[in-house]
């Protein structure tokens, strides 16, 4: 177990530093991100429909797509390079490639959206303040659901020819629930409802992490044996 | 007898066995039209139910063939059992469209709209997607080991994905009609449609074997006849 933890802590390391030195991916994630939120401000009759009404669905869709352009990343570089052969000759648990990959975009996707969110409430002018704390907790449980099956998604992506184009078709049937869920808890924490109105999505995303970080897990050994 | 032989028996079998489905789905419709009351408050328009629920059964029923034959597929490693899986999730897709335009077609006049966001929509649409992306996927893979793993991924995940794409539209809202067969208490249909119905329903799984059949076969004699040619070679 712990050597399990130690060899996902280095490739997840490895992958962190990667990503800092060169910021490619990290800056056009966050351009797009930025876009996206820009973009969908515009989506709406503005004599019709207040800013703040769509602000949680221009969040959440803004979030998903940002972390669907990042996740393909993580093994693009490695297929290009020969790396995971490298890791896979390696004495290491297989599991740990999973965990490793899983951290690092869990890195990835949240910086995106940590500085997405203060952007978001610059452009829709939201009151994100009163229930910070709330948000917050719900934008980890989705970011986890979907940036695990990503995880798992994106390296089976990687090895077709059309990488950019697979992602996206396989993953996004699987990000229904938590990007549904977020944006319901969103719009009702923004509204100010008590906790008692979020307990059913939040369950249903909380079981949907559960079901899906140890699905994706279990899977991905299938998926980079050779 | 030989791998190519055994096949072809498969597929002169399947081909056997759609024709009995055909034969079945044809007494479906005359049975619909002239055998069967019409329903008192939608009127002629409630007959699509009995194309539309069967097609949504065999649907649900070749992709949970798929799902459960990608388990036993990474369990036992057999490349038929993966040939089997896809051949089920093209039949499925096929079905799949039938439900998908059959439905709207019934909606637009009963509903009074073509298309509603209610959990069995859209958790049926996003499974017809899922399986798309399922076939796309195994036509961009080409060496046969990698795709038989990734695709079964994918249909174990699909079996998994249904029920909570279901109960996030649940917890959203709904509108289409609660089950009337299968549910605790007694079907709450007049026995004539029920028979129509249940007749239409064996059709359809008929059908189902069939093509599946049909299609297995073909995938059989494709992979001979590609081994065939790299041996040639």
């Amino acid at each position: 177990m712990r050597a399990l933890l130690r060899a996902a802590w280095h490739i997840a390391v490895k992958d962190v530093a990667i990503e800092w030195r060169t910021k490619t991916a990290f800056a056009s994630g966050l351009v797009f991100a930025v876009l996206v939120l820009a973009v969908l401000f515009f989506s709406r009759d503005p004599t019709a429909v207040a800013s703040s009404d769509i602000a949680p669905g221009a969040l959440w869709v803004t979030f998903t797509f940002a972390a669907m352009l990042g996740l393909n990343r993580a093994f693009l570089l490695e297929r290009e390079l020969h790396g995971l052969d490298g890791i896979l000759l390696t004495p290491v648990p297989r599991a740990a490639i999973f965990w490793g990959k899983f951290g690092a975009n869990l890195v990835f996707v949240g910086a995106i959206e940590a500085i997405s969110l203060p952007l978001f409430v610059v452009f829709y002018d939201v009151p994100i303040w009163m229930r910070f704390g709330e948000l917050v907790l719900v934008i980890a449980m989705a970011t986890v659901a979907f940036v695990a099956v990503g995880t798992l998604l994106s390296a089976m992506a990687v090895r077709t020819r059309y990488a950019e184009l697979m992602l996206p078709l396989l993953l996004l049937p699987f990000l229904v629930p938590p990007l549904v869920g977020g944006v319901q808890l969103t719009a009702r924490l923004l509204e100010g409802r008590p906790l008692s109105d979020l307990s059913g999505w939040l369950k249903l995303i909380a079981a949907f992490d559960l079901a899906f970080v140890s699905l994706s897990a279990l899977l991905f050994q299938v998926v980079i044996e050779e | 007898m030989t791998q190519r032989d055994r096949a072809a028996g498969i597929a002169r079998w399947g081909g056997v066995v759609t024709g009995l489905g055909l034969l079945g789905l044809a007494w479906v419709y005359v049975r619909a039209l002239v055998y069967t009351p019409v329903e008192a408050t939608q009127g002629a328009a409630q007959k699509i139910f009995y194309v539309h629920v069967p097609a949504a059964w065999a649907a649900l029923l070749a992709v949970s063939v798929t799902g459960i034959l990608s388990i036993f597929y990474l369990w036992l490693k057999d490349r038929r059992i993966d040939l089997a899986a896809a051949a089920s999730a093209e039949v499925g897709v096929a079905f799949g469209l039938v439900m998908l335009t059959t439905g709207p077609i019934w909606g637009k006049p009963i509903w009074g709209t073509w298309w509603t966001w209610d959990a069995r929509l859209t958790s049926t649409l996003f499974l017809f997607l899922l399986f798309v992306g399922y076939l796309v996927l195994r036509g961009v893979l080409t060496d046969p080991g990698i795709r038989a793993r990734f695709s079964s991924v994918i249909g174990i995940l699909g079996l998994i994905l249904v029920p909570f794409i279901h109960l996030t539209v649940y917890l959203f809202r709904t509108l289409h009609p609660a089950p009337i067969v299968l549910k605790p208490s007694a079907p709450s249909l007049p026995n004539a449609m029920l028979v129509t119905l249940l007749t239409s329903v064996a059709a359809f799984s008929v059908l189902y074997l069939g093509f599946l059949m049909q299609r297995y076969a073909l995938a059989l004699l494709r992979e001979l006849r590609e081994e065939a040619l790299a041996s040639a070679q």
